[in-house]
């Protein structure tokens, strides 16, 4: 599903954020990107997805690629969901209209049929009675439960997850987990940059560990948690599993 | 001080045989709400446009943005009406500058065009800012859901910046109706003119310039009430200074 090779990506020659990364996500696969910040696992999950540009490799999407200037991006896009941090609601928009706006303007979907579809993933996420309010209006966690539903009713191939908890007051993690734990279970394609590791054990089919640039290790999710075989990555493990 | 008050001065007839002294100045006012309101929506228009232009990621577009707000925003406002009108009919083409001094109504479109650009600037600043103070997740979030560079803009970005620079924007639109009052030397008889020409014809210059400056407070107090009415109805629920 998603294909990523030999990616490169610098700002200056100087200043390499990427260094042939390459990888895979199949299709109903969960993969968790993991690994210090200023890793690269971030803007290696916007690469993805043409958010951010690259200099080298190449990344395609259900056979298509992401690098070739003859792509429609925002049609591409538009199959790929995507939650970001800090959820990036549209703050003048109320709730029930975030989901509807890309339905309608890129999908060409009717108001009423977008309005049927957002009220159902509202429903799924829980929020069904917030539809009416803005996101101001909301906890972090409704909010990040909202953008997770506003990038479902795109009827995404795959969804992007970047961070999707660490905005997160801790006792609002587990209500955007969870949500993530019915979609990992239901057959969604997911990418996920995470430091839940209890999510990854959960439901990941593998796990990523990136560290300056580099993926350093890419192994099964028993492997990773069983014996990494990389120093960084047991280090890695060791701080953020000791707690 | 040796001076005849007379109030009743604006009861009496003018000399132009228009009225009284009171209906000149109310014709002034006239001319310079027309004046005010064409220069504004051209300020607005342009400005909305350049502001724009000075945040897309295209470098020929910031250029023409920095260009076009360096140009118009560096040069007093007296000069420019003077280069519209005095300079560039003698620049043009003999034909062209022929059928611009010919023009009827001349100083009051040079006035609306000149102030309207020269305002245009300011305004395409503020948008700028407002635009930039948005979280970059907004643009990308927009992207990211398949939104073209136009509707994100459309439907995603302007309608907060607007509604973060109401404030200053208020100013500006006070700045506009204000400096229609520079027009007076390229001969458009609006407020400050016909005030003026009532003091040349009555000598009671306190209680022309008096009268003038009510008229302009009493103009101003209604835009900045109309303008807080215009905040307060856009304003979103929840978010900084929601209702």
């Amino acid at each position: 599903m998603i294909e990523i090779s030999h990616v490169d990506k610098w700002y200056s020659p100087s200043f390499q954020v990427l260094t042939d990364c390459t990888t895979s996500v199949a299709k109903g696969e969960v993969v968790v990107v993991c690994g210090p910040s200023g890793s690269g696992k971030s803007t290696l999950i916007k690469c993805v997805n043409a958010l951010e540009p690259f200099q080298k490799g190449d990344i395609s999407i259900d056979g298509i690629k992401v690098n070739d200037p003859k792509t429609d991006l925002p049609k591409l896009r538009s199959r790929v969901g995507m939650v970001f941090q800090h959820f990036e609601l549209f703050p003048h928009l109320k709730i029930i209209d975030n989901l509807c706006l890309a339905q309608e303007k890129v999908l060409g979907r009717s108001h009423d049929k977008a309005v049927t579809k957002g009220m159902q993933l509202l429903d799924r996420v829980g929020l069904k009675e917030q539809a009416q309010k803005f996101p101001a209006q909301l906890s972090g966690g409704q909010q990040q439960r909202v953008a997770i539903a506003r990038a479902l009713a795109m009827d995404p191939i795959a969804m992007l997850f970047d961070e999707p908890t660490s905005a997160l007051d801790p006792e609002m993690i587990s209500e955007v987990l969870d949500v993530m734990v019915d979609l990992a279970h239901e057959g969604m394609t997911m990418m996920v940059v995470t430091h839940e590791m209890g999510f990854a054990r959960k439901v990941a089919n593998r796990v990523i560990f990136m560290d300056r640039g580099e993926i350093v290790e890419d192994a099964p999710k028993d492997d990773f948690f069983g014996k990494p075989r990389s120093d960084r990555a047991q280090k890695f493990l060791s701080k953020i599993l000791s707690h | 001080m040796n001076y005849n008050w007379n109030w009743g001065i604006f009861f009496q007839p003018n000399p132009m045989g228009t009225g009284t002294y009171l209906d000149m100045l109310l014709s002034g006012l006239a001319l310079t709400l027309k004046t005010a309101a064409l220069a504004w929506v051209i300020a607005l228009i342009t400005g909305s446009i350049v502001g724009v232009m000075r945040t897309l990621p295209s470098k020929g577009a910031t250029w023409f943005g920095f260009a076009y707000v360096e140009f118009f925003r560096n040069m007093p406002l007296l000069v420019q009406l003077f280069l519209w009108f005095f300079v560039l009919p003698e620049i043009l083409p003999r034909a062209a500058g022929l059928w611009l001094k010919q023009l009827p109504n001349a100083p009051f479109w040079t006035a609306a065009i000149g102030v309207g650009f020269f305002m245009s600037a300011r305004v395409a600043v503020q948008l700028q800012a407002g635009i930039s103070s948005l979280p970059r997740g907004q643009k990308m979030a927009a992207t990211a859901l398949g939104l073209t560079t136009v509707q994100g803009y459309r439907y995603v970005l302007l309608p907060m910046a607007f509604r973060i620079i109401l404030p200053p924007l208020t100013s500006e639109f006070l700045n506009t109706i204000k400096n229609t009052a520079v027009a007076i030397t390229i001969g458009l008889l609006e407020l400050t003119g016909q005030a003026r020409s009532m003091q040349e014809f009555s000598f009671q210059v306190f209680e022309a310039f008096t009268a003038a400056t009510i008229l302009y407070l009493l103009v101003n107090a209604v835009v900045v009430t109309a303008m807080r009415f215009l905040e307060r109805w856009v304003a979103i629920p929840g978010y900084i200074t929601g209702k």
